[in-house]
């Protein structure tokens, strides 16, 4: 019996009718073969536009329908539960996107018009080989995996466990607590970073429903939603850390002394550490890099001192492995490495500092104990804070790390308290205050007395530098100690050359040189930007197109704490939410063999993901297990006789679809 | 059987003559196909004249063999004539079937082509440029050529084909069941390939296949392959697991890889894409520059996997430079 098509496009308001001639397109996809009936709406996706395709699937007997709309990701899902609801097996849906891929992206109206046509004949000539299929059901572990101890990580974890949901948490470094733990004050409110993060820090460290792996790092990942499986590498601290009290003894008496990380290289840790004080777990590893035994063969030292017998020099890597539900990725940022933009100075005056080392210079417990001093020990007398260094610019970021603004005041506000005859300048494109209470702290750091200059600083000079090539007659006198910042003061509309004791770069926030690795490993998408791609960004900001898998943090993009930890809760819920509904509906577009046309090549044996095809030696033919397959596609491309096919997506529905595009 | 013997035909088009002598291999049994058909016209053979075809009435003809492709326009003429003599039109080796190796000339044209033949070769003395020409006048009159085509098609490309026989040349015991059949009246649905099996060359072979890793590719003339193990897993191409069984594996028989002559499978639009994606999957490496150099030791892959197939593939021809 021939099929009976229906075809509908939609207006999607302008966003389509405003470029494609929407009554030409139906007109011509009433005289493709196969279309029983085609119509256009002002929207598909509302209640009327559903009950019209309802309708007409009752009314008509369709048996395929083509919604000429929006993407696929936006309302494929919707359409497939209208058409199942009328009746019609959820599979005989085709989308043609001619939003996204076609009004959107075409602006002559009538070559748009013959692209939507195009598309339309293209899904129609598709939707006539579809055949119906079955969903599948499977079970959700009820545990989550959550990549990265920030506080993004921290509040996803907590939320999680509290629900009552097994939580693995996996943390590179040998502590939690990420780039918060660093900080002094947070901004506007300043309060002390640690005092709020480190309760956090401690109830992830203590609670049952957590199991925390820190100093670990995710090898592989494998599975899909609801059935993960993940392999953790669990580097080798060379401490057992069931027998170690965390009394501290080894490092007190370890002779090795290198650069600590987490006060930016402006203090020294030994060779066997803990990152900070308040680090979770509280218990040492041993710096292989670093350690005088493992360099030379000698010391043990700390093994010596070790009163419980925790030091084990022959301890290796192990691989842990691991079933979870729901993946969580918060594995953060990156501040811009500030040698990237030379005509700063940093690392060739010592003077310029990044933002994270003067939070260090500034904390309590940072290597100064909160002192703002030189490297040769004087207070300064003017600090110069430079706004947008490598980001809204060209040549390094275009995007705005969206925190600079903010931490900047803070600075000066921390700066003002610790030295008030300091003169502080602000260097700033433009001022970005925009959450709560943001714009009130600007205000009051304009009463602070802070100079805020309009203007991107160009070019730090040192004193000698600058008396080297200054001819102009300002009469700017600058001794060797002091650097030079010149901006163009836009308000002015002048070139300021502004001598300062101290300067503060405000470095670009960056996805993580790993990550495209680590997006590979998760399956995620990475923006032009580098960061993790949501599902949609206004709608999905947590989702991501691997279902199962959540960001949150400054993975996804430069965020602050408040919205960082806004989008770990928002990521615990959408695992949450997965998780409790126990069993969920995967696709049913899986591959299978056909057993006529195999001839045991075995070519399809070693390339399935997920080890979906044995051999039947005695039948000499491959297996598929459908219940392991996840339809990814690979031996249907691989198997060189066409005797695998992938359901919904077979050769001969993808020809078909072309040859449907290519035919007008 | 009808009273009336089959009336039966023989063509080579743009063809070795290899198919000819493969339909003289079935040996004896000539004898049984004199038994119920009459052979009407099979130039390679016996005199004929195409005024003699020209003549007969439309159907007239029960059977036609066609093989070669069709590469120049007295091909493509009498495979229509041919077609309008004939019940039954059937694809008689790889060269109809899918263009075979006259089809590789889809790599390339007519002008580029005829610049190799008549004037680049070494051994080529041509210094007044003379190429071949459709019209010639003599004395005597107009002399004239059939015209050689850009572009090789298959036979079912210009003609309406009922049946398809693959092979190069086909395997005698399977044309003698395909006769059979037809003398028997029992013939599958029009448009079927007979004479050969819906699944892979692999069903058939018995040599051993563990596990396909590529880390080199040899070419079979440099290697003295295992004569037990499976070609692919010695790291030399067989088109095997891409083309259909049905030719008796005289090839592996004879410790030679598969190349692909009896086309590819039912579900399989393109052997040679089909060949290369399954390849691709067995690169043993996920250094892209060392894929990129394993892929180097593999010289010619689009003649290598379209060695038949060329103007019946997706593919089907270079694009033209000047079209």
């Amino acid at each position: 019996m021939p099929k009976k098509i229906g075809v509908y496009i939609c207006h999607c308001g302008s966003n389509i009718a405003g470029t494609v001639d929407v009554e030409a397109v139906a007109e011509f996809a009433k005289g493709l073969g196969g279309v029983t009936l085609a119509k256009d709406y002002k929207f598909m996706c509302s209640d009327p536009g559903q009950d019209m395709l309802k309708e007409d699937i009752r009314s008509s007997g369709l048996d395929g329908v083509v919604i000429a709309a929006c993407s696929p990701l936006m309302h494929e899902l919707t359409f497939r539960k209208a058409a199942l609801e009328a009746g019609l097996n959820p599979f005989l849906v085709q989308i043609a996107n001619i939003r996204e891929q076609c009004s959107w992206v075409t602006e002559d109206r009538a070559l748009a018009t013959q692209k939507a046509k195009a598309l339309v004949a293209g899904a129609v000539a598709r939707a006539l080989s579809h055949e119906p299929l079955e969903m599948r059901r499977v079970e959700v572990q009820p545990s989550a995996l959550i990549v990265g101890g920030g506080i993004a990580g921290i509040q996803a974890a907590l939320d999680l466990a509290d629900a009552g949901v097994q939580v693995y948490m996996v943390e590179r470094e040998p502590t939690i607590g990420g780039h918060m733990a660093m900080f002094d004050k947070t901004f506007p409110t300043l309060d002390c970073s640690a005092c709020i993060l480190t309760p956090k820090m401690t109830a992830v460290g203590s609670h049952p429903n957590i199991q925390l792996m820190a100093y670990s790092e995710v090898e592989e990942v494998s599975g899909y939603i609801g059935n993960f499986r993940v392999k953790v590498r669990r580097k080798a601290a060379y401490v057992d850390h069931d027998k170690c009290t965390g009394c501290g003894l080894c490092m007190e008496k370890c002779p090795y002394k290198v650069d600590s990380e987490f006060d930016q290289g402006l203090s020294k840790r030994r060779a066997i550490y803990v990152p900070f004080p308040q680090a979770v777990p509280n218990k040492p590893v041993i710096d292989r890099d670093a350690c005088a035994y493992f360099k030379k063969g000698k010391c043990r030292v700390c093994e010596k001192v070790c009163e419980p017998g925790a030091i084990d020099f022959e301890q290796q890597d192990s691989i842990e492995e691991i079933e979870t539900g729901a993946i969580i990725v918060s594995t953060g940022f990156q501040a811009m490495d500030m040698t990237a933009m030379p005509q700063l100075g940093y690392g060739k005056h010592a003077e310029v500092y990044s933002a994270l080392e003067f939070e260090r210079l500034n904390n309590a417990a940072g290597p100064t104990l909160g002192k703002i001093v030189t490297k040769d020990g004087r207070e300064p007398t003017s600090v110069a804070i430079l706004h947008c260094t490598g980001s809204r610019d060209e040549n390094y970021h275009r995007y705005c790390s969206r925190v600079c603004c903010m931490y900047a005041l803070k600075y000066a506000h921390l700066i003002k308290e610790k030295i008030p005859e300091a003169a502080v300048y602000q260097f700033y494109i433009d001022m970005r205050c925009f959450g709560k209470g943001y714009e009130e702290f600007y205000q009051r750091l304009q009463e602070e007395g802070v100079r805020f200059i309009r203007g991107k600083a160009a070019q730090v000079w040192s004193g000698k530098e600058y008396r080297a090539i200054a001819t102009d007659d300002t009469g700017l006198e600058v001794d060797d100690a002091q650097l030079v910042v010149q901006a163009e003061d836009t308000l002015l509309g002048k070139l300021v050359r502004v001598p300062v004791d101290m300067i503060v770069l405000t470095p670009a926030f960056e996805a993580r040189d790993d990550a495209e690795q680590v997006g590979k490993a998760f399956l995620l998408n990475r923006g032009a930007d580098g960061f993790f791609l949501e599902q949609h960004p206004k709608l999905a900001p947590v989702s991501t197109t691997n279902d199962g898998v959540f960001i949150a943090g400054g993975c996804q993009g430069p965020k602050d704490i408040p919205d960082t930890v806004a989008q770990g809760s928002a990521a615990a819920s959408k695992a949450l939410s997965l998780i409790t509904r126990r069993e969920i509906e995967i696709e049913a577009n899986t591959a299978y063999i056909d057993e006529e046309l195999c001839s045991g090549c075995k070519n399809c044996l070693d390339i399935c993901p997920y080890n979906a095809i044995d051999f039947d030696d005695e039948k000499n033919r491959a297996v598929l297990n459908e219940a392991l397959c996840k339809a990814c596609g690979t031996c249907a491309a691989t198997c060189p006789s066409g005797a695998i096919r992938a359901r919904h997506f077979a050769d001969d529905q993808i020809f078909a679809e072309i040859e449907g595009v290519m035919s007008i | 059987m009808a009273d009336e013997k089959l009336r039966v035909a023989m063509f080579w088009g743009a063809a070795c003559g290899g198919c000819d002598v493969a339909l003289l291999d079935i040996h004896e049994h000539i004898l049984d196909v004199i038994e119920v058909a009459d052979i009407i016209f099979w130039p390679c053979a016996m005199d004929f004249k195409f005024k003699d075809v020209e003549a007969m009435p439309d159907e007239h003809l029960d059977l036609t063999f066609y093989n070669g492709a069709i590469r120049n326009s007295e091909n493509e003429h009498i495979a229509k004539l041919l077609r309008q003599k004939s019940k039954l039109m059937a694809a008689f080796g790889s060269c109809s079937h899918m263009g075979g190796i006259p089809g590789l000339g889809n790599f390339h044209d007519r002008k580029s082509i005829f610049e190799t033949a008549y004037l680049n070769t070494k051994s080529t003395h041509n210094p007044d440029k003379v190429f071949p020409r459709t019209e010639f006048e003599v004395p005597e009159g107009k002399l004239t050529l059939p015209e050689i085509y850009d572009t090789v098609k298959t036979l079912n490309q210009t003609v309406p084909v009922d049946y398809f026989i693959p092979g190069c040349p086909p395997n005698p015991e399977q044309i003698w069941i395909v006769i059979q059949a037809v003398a028997s009246g029992k013939l599958p649905p029009k448009g079927s390939t007979v004479g050969a099996s819906d699944k892979a060359l692999c069903d058939e072979c018995p040599r051993k296949k563990t596990e396909l890793k590529f880390k080199q590719f040899k070419r079979r003339h440099l290697v003295h392959p295992d004569p037990e193990v499976c070609f692919m897993e010695q790291g030399i191409v067989c088109l095997g697991a891409a083309t259909r069984a049905g030719c008796g594996w005289r090839c592996i028989q004879s410790n030679m890889p598969c190349r692909g002559c009896y086309g590819p499978l039912p579900n399989a639009r393109d052997q040679g894409a089909k060949m290369l994606t399954a390849i691709a999957s067995h690169i043993d490496s996920e250094d892209p520059e060392e894929v990129e150099r394993i892929l180097d030791t593999l010289p010619d892959p689009a003649g290598y996997f379209y060695r038949f197939g060329l103007p019946l593939s997706l593919l089907h021809r270079r694009q033209r430079r000047n079209a």
